[in-house]
């Protein structure tokens, strides 16, 4: 451990988090947040090696379909060939660099760059026929193929990227985040989906204030009243847990800088909990749900996939939150003090008309720009932003709530949020 | 929504009508700019919606299979009011500025009184030294019969190709 410390200290960025387990203090420099040369450090060491979320099986369900996409700071095609095989391809033109395919997504069996006309079949194969004379047996050999991402793999139907040919596979990197995927996916036997099409919108902040926000349990109350106010107005709020002894609250360090907040929903939701303003012509169908929940993984596992809500950050940058409905968040750095944020709603593959809509009133009446709640996210955000140009002068954020406890963190500790800057600071520790 | 889209709906000349119904659209506009909200809200007609499709899809898109930005009944948009008076709607507080313009105002519809009206709108939105702009179509329902009018529905299409603001805090 000591040998490792010592290391991170030759490092130009090691000095950036201090944990002092001596002062229970945990503090992070506010230049990680406003630094552009961090930025750069952080493109190298955790967006050129970790498994970054690319998109769900459900965007392209048919063979030949593809969706394109800006993924760590590269352009991508996601897609699914002919035979039904998934890749992802860099969406440049072998040739002279034009992005070849130009729609957000569609269905082809070949895409065709507009430039010179230079064509690839789905499996990223250059498929032009050219007369004699205009290019060597050199060409038709793979050297005028599409580039393909070097790491392609999928857990459960999220699909992820990695540029780094010699990452440890998927399933190693999400490590204790496949029991939670695990708790998502399991929703109904039939499958999830993406509903229609996602959020796409830009916060002014770091996106590593997006991280933490989206996984920190302690801003809930103070930064959300009003959504609160909302569903008590309307009776969205329910205390019980339904007829079971399970229980669960508190915090989990999945490995690999990933982590969860598990804790009793307030809020209906609708895999199977049921709340008063749902109506009464609904409580039949959840309860069914339920039972059928319980069929396949017994009273207890049931209980924790209906009636609780978790909110699980994935290093770096994706986000999957089953709370009142299921967003599924990913988000990418342009500046240190910018970010694209593309959300989604994952719902079941069989979800009849009446719960899909209910599911997306749930989703937005919290989440997304037009929210009761994500606005005031992203406004906490972007104040932080502002506040760090005083960063010479007050130069270090405190992430030291709970080091004191004894025994396990609760959800509203900074645990969570500790997880993802002891990965951070050994990724960037890394670089040079 | 679903009329003609000539020069003119069937029923015949419609620029007086149209020229009261660009009042109380002016009306409205006015209203939010001054952050008269609950004022605002009482140019709905009970049972009214509210709504702010995704952006890129099709004008058609139906809340209850697609996923929009706002989808608001009567009771929510009464709640979202609510909130907007409330000093903790923090991304509203301090209180943004903002200016509505409506432009291109056509009447597409007009059975019993209750006209379908499309028009563009600009809205500007300005806090800490940076403006928003969100640009689009508003598709109204509007029932003329009544005095004052009141709005049926109200959907907001945005132009933007996304939303490049980050915030729909404000009503656009």
């Amino acid at each position: 451990m000591d040998t490792h410390v010592s290391h991170q200290s030759t490092t130009p960025w090691s000095d950036l988090v201090i944990q002092d387990r001596e002062r229970h203090l945990f503090r992070v420099s506010r230049r990680a947040f406003v630094d552009e040369a961090i930025l750069e450090a952080e493109r190298r060491a955790i967006f050129d090696r970790c498994w970054i979320y690319l998109g769900h099986s459900s965007e392209i369900p048919n063979n030949c379909d593809f969706v394109t996409r800006a993924v760590a700071g590269r352009e991508l095609i996601f897609n699914r060939d002919h035979k039904g095989i998934v890749h992802a391809f860099l969406n440049t033109c072998p040739h002279r660099g034009a992005m070849v395919v130009r729609e957000k997504k569609g269905n082809s069996r070949a895409f065709r760059c507009f430039y010179h006309g230079w064509t690839f079949d789905g499996t990223g194969r250059f498929a032009s026929r050219f007369g004699e004379g205009n290019y060597g047996k050199e060409h038709y050999s793979g050297c005028a193929d599409l580039g393909q991402v070097p790491r392609l793999e999928d857990y459960r139907d999220f699909w992820f990227v990695n540029f780094d040919g010699n990452a440890v596979p998927l399933a190693d990197y999400l490590a204790g985040a496949k029991e939670y995927i695990d708790l998502v996916a399991d929703h109904s036997e039939a499958g999830m989906e993406i509903v229609g099409s996602g959020q796409q919108y830009v916060i002014n902040a770091n996106w590593k204030l997006l991280a933490e926000n989206s996984i920190d349990a302690f801003h809930g109350f103070p930064v959300h009243s009003t959504y609160f106010d909302y569903l008590k107005a309307v009776g969205s709020l329910r205390a019980d847990q339904g007829n079971s002894n399970f229980t669960a609250s508190g915090m989990h360090d999945l490995g690999n800088g990933h982590a969860v907040i598990e804790y009793a929903s307030p809020w209906g939701r609708p895999v199977a909990r049921w709340v008063p303003s749902m109506g009464e012509d609904k409580r039949a169908h959840l309860e069914e749900l339920r039972r059928n929940l319980i069929k396949r993984f017994g009273e207890e596992r049931a209980t924790r996939i209906a009636e609780f809500s978790r909110n699980m950050l994935i290093f770096p940058n994706l986000v999957i939150n089953d709370i009142m409905a299921i967003t599924v968040r990913t988000f990418m750095p342009d500046r240190p003090d910018k970010m694209t944020v593309n959300a989604w709603a994952l719902g079941t593959r069989d979800e009849d008309r009446d719960l899909r809509k209910l599911r997306l009133f749930n989703f937005l009446e919290f989440l997304g720009p037009g929210g009761f709640a994500t606005p005031d996210d992203q406004e906490a955000l972007e104040n932080c932003q502002r506040g760090y140009r005083n960063a010479r002068e007050v130069g270090w954020n405190d992430i030291s709530k709970g080091l004191p406890r004894q025994g396990p963190p609760m959800n509203d500790d900074e645990e969570q949020m500790r997880c993802f800057w002891r990965q951070w600071q050994a990724r960037m520790g890394a670089v040079s | 929504m679903n009329g003609d889209v000539g020069l003119s709906p069937a029923t015949g000349d419609t620029s007086a009508l149209r020229g009261r119904i660009e009042d109380f659209l002016y009306l409205e506009a006015d209203l939010l700019d001054d952050w008269k909200i609950q004022e605002w809200f009482t140019l709905f007609a009970e049972g009214a919606i509210y709504e702010i499709p995704p952006t890129g899809e099709s004008d058609e898109s139906d809340p209850a299979s697609s996923l929009f930005y706002i989808a608001d009944d009567y009771a929510r948009l009464r709640e979202r009011v609510v909130r907007l008076t409330k000093k903790e709607a923090h991304s509203e507080f301090p209180r943004s500025r903002q200016r509505h313009m409506v432009s291109n105002v056509r009447i597409t519809g007009l059975k019993d009184g209750i006209a379908d009206v499309t028009c563009n709108f600009v809205t500007y939105r300005a806090k800490r030294g940076v403006v928003d702009t969100y640009y689009g179509k508003h598709v109204y329902r509007i029932d003329c019969s009544v005095e004052p009018f009141r709005i049926r529905s109200k959907r907001s299409i945005l132009g933007m190709d996304m939303l490049y603001p980050g915030k729909l805090t404000i009503i656009v």
